[in-house]
């Protein structure tokens, strides 16, 4: 064999050495997957910033973003926010937030409800499913990476891809320094 | 006709087993081309077998030049051309065989035919027996009862990915395609339970995406399609009405549907009369206590990756639960 073939061939082999396939995790196990009810979430943060609890693995995978976005119609949350448009409840594709923009925050709107219309999930979906919900609306105004954010929609195509949206700054939140280092 | 069909193959998931018209056609296009085929490969073999045993004096010596002459050239020449002629003669066969058979299929009558909805998800099959009254509209999941001897339409799409419909007893494969819609038309002859499966890979749970045509008589059949339309059973036992009160206070009911209960989701399967389905799953577990009562609390450990939830409930409260379950014939 040509030294340049075989150099090539091992080039190409050590680089997708480098590759990594994405972990999906189907039972989250007894924690994970326990029914989610009411959690207590401050709005004012004594003693410094708040301590964001570990939901990493969600807005980390771009399969629990997936998942979410798929909850996200068999819940029926598009009956009132659309596909992030918003309509009857408001709009998720932008950097308002009412009841604030922190996964956490978000989380919370989900389980406990919120006054006029949003309905309190609370009893009815497992922990993780929440999460991933969380992650995919955060996803809605670009708070995710690229990469993990969903690509393309089955619906008709009204508004770019989660994916290539802008990264919307909620007043209250800091830019992730992932998006700084963007050149 | 024994060239029409290749013998000694029983079974509820063989082509070679056909129940139905559709699938004679493609059985008797199977036949020819493995008769043929078979053919071809025994005379092969056997000329090579004979020239063996007839030079076996001389193996291990060098072969002596053949001698060629004008008249060999012209035999040899009209060895090979009429071999060739043979094999070209064979392949059209085939071909047209399969115009044939293709045309057979195509032309078969869809004007008079039963229809049937099926739509295919990740990974169980939804079925819908649509009725111009909609309170008679019969939804149900993984089983497709069918009268016998009536032609029948499958009418199939898909809900999220390519998915295809294949009851080898009965049909050929069909893609369901999302946003398309496929019109199979179909007949079944003979009474009997007939395994389907999905035909065209769909993702991690594909090969545990089967479902069970039930082939019986028009009387059976309509008595069925009458018990399904029906809503679902009030529960009358202390313990059915607690099962009753765990399937609509917990995560069940916001995917699936019991007509009659205030459980009105589209995601999951139709549970309305889960207890007359003889699997559940799409035909992964029999539909037994155990069964249920695993499937419930860990789906993900029978069918990782499948859209069904881990649940957490108490014993007793799922013991409710399967019990509520199990009245919903």
């Amino acid at each position: 064999m040509k030294p340049i073939a075989f150099i090539s061939i091992l080039a190409t082999a050590l680089v997708l050495a480098g590759c990594k396939r994405e972990q999906r995790v189907f039972d989250p196990g007894p924690s994970g997957s326990k029914i989610a009810n009411g959690v207590a979430v401050n709005e004012v943060h004594a003693g410094g910033p708040l301590t964001v609890p570990d939901h990493g693995a969600y807005d980390q995978s771009a399969y629990a973003v997936g998942e979410g976005k798929r909850l996200f119609s068999a819940f029926n949350c598009v009956g009132c926010h659309n596909h992030g448009g918003g309509g009857i409840g408001p709009a998720l594709m932008d950097a308002e937030w009412i009841y604030g923009s922190h996964p956490e925050q978000i989380y919370s709107s989900i389980v406990q409800g919120r006054p006029d219309g949003m309905p309190s999930f609370a009893g009815k979906i497992p922990d993780y499913q929440v999460w991933e919900l969380v992650a995919y609306v955060r996803s809605l105004s670009g708070q995710l990476p690229a990469d993990v954010a969903p690509g393309r929609s089955d619906e008709i195509q009204v508004k770019k891809a989660e994916q290539a949206k802008k990264e919307e700054h909620p007043p209250d939140e800091t830019p992730q320094p992932m998006e700084k280092e963007k050149p | 006709m024994m060239i029409g069909t290749v013998p000694g193959f029983p079974g509820n998931q063989t082509s070679l087993n056909p129940v139905g018209p559709a699938a004679q056609h493609i059985e008797s296009e199977f036949a020819l081309i493995f008769w043929i085929t078979a053919s071809v490969y025994c005379i092969v073999l056997l000329a090579l077998v004979l020239y063996v045993v007839r030079r076996k004096h001389s193996l291990g010596e060098m072969p002596e030049p053949l001698p060629t002459d004008l008249s060999s050239d012209r035999r040899a020449q009209r060895v090979v051309g009429g071999a060739m002629i043979v094999t070209v003669v064979l392949l059209f066969t085939i071909m047209v065989g399969s115009f044939v058979t293709g045309h057979a299929l195509g032309s078969m009558n869809r004007e008079s035919a039963y229809t049937i909805d099926v739509y295919g998800h990740q990974w169980w099959w939804e079925v819908h027996y649509p009725n111009d009254e909609p309170d008679k509209t019969v939804v149900t999941a993984n089983e497709l009862h069918v009268p016998v001897g009536v032609p029948l339409r499958i009418h199939g799409t898909s809900r999220d990915v390519i998915h295809s419909f294949w009851a080898p007893n009965v049909h050929g494969k069909r893609d369901l395609m999302p946003g398309y819609d496929t019109d199979i038309v179909m007949q079944v002859d003979q009474p009997g339970r007939f395994r389907g499966q999905c035909a065209e890979y769909c993702g991690e749970q594909h090969a545990h995406m089967s479902f069970y045509m039930v082939a019986e008589s028009k009387q059976q059949f309509n008595q069925w399609l009458e018990d399904q339309a029906k809503s679902s059973f009030e529960p009358v036992s202390q313990q059915t009405v607690r099962g009753q009160q765990v399937f609509l206070s917990h995560a069940c009911v916001m995917c699936h549907t019991i007509r009659g209960t205030a459980a009105g989701s589209r995601v999951g399967p139709d549970l309305t009369h889960l207890a007359s389905r003889q699997t559940i799953a799409a035909g992964v577990l029999p539909n037994t206590t155990g069964s249920l009562a695993k499937w419930i609390l860990n789906a993900q450990s029978i069918k990782p990756g499948c859209r069904m939830p881990p649940n957490q409930m108490s014993g007793n409260e799922l013991r409710d639960l399967v019990a509520y379950l199990e009245t919903l014939k």
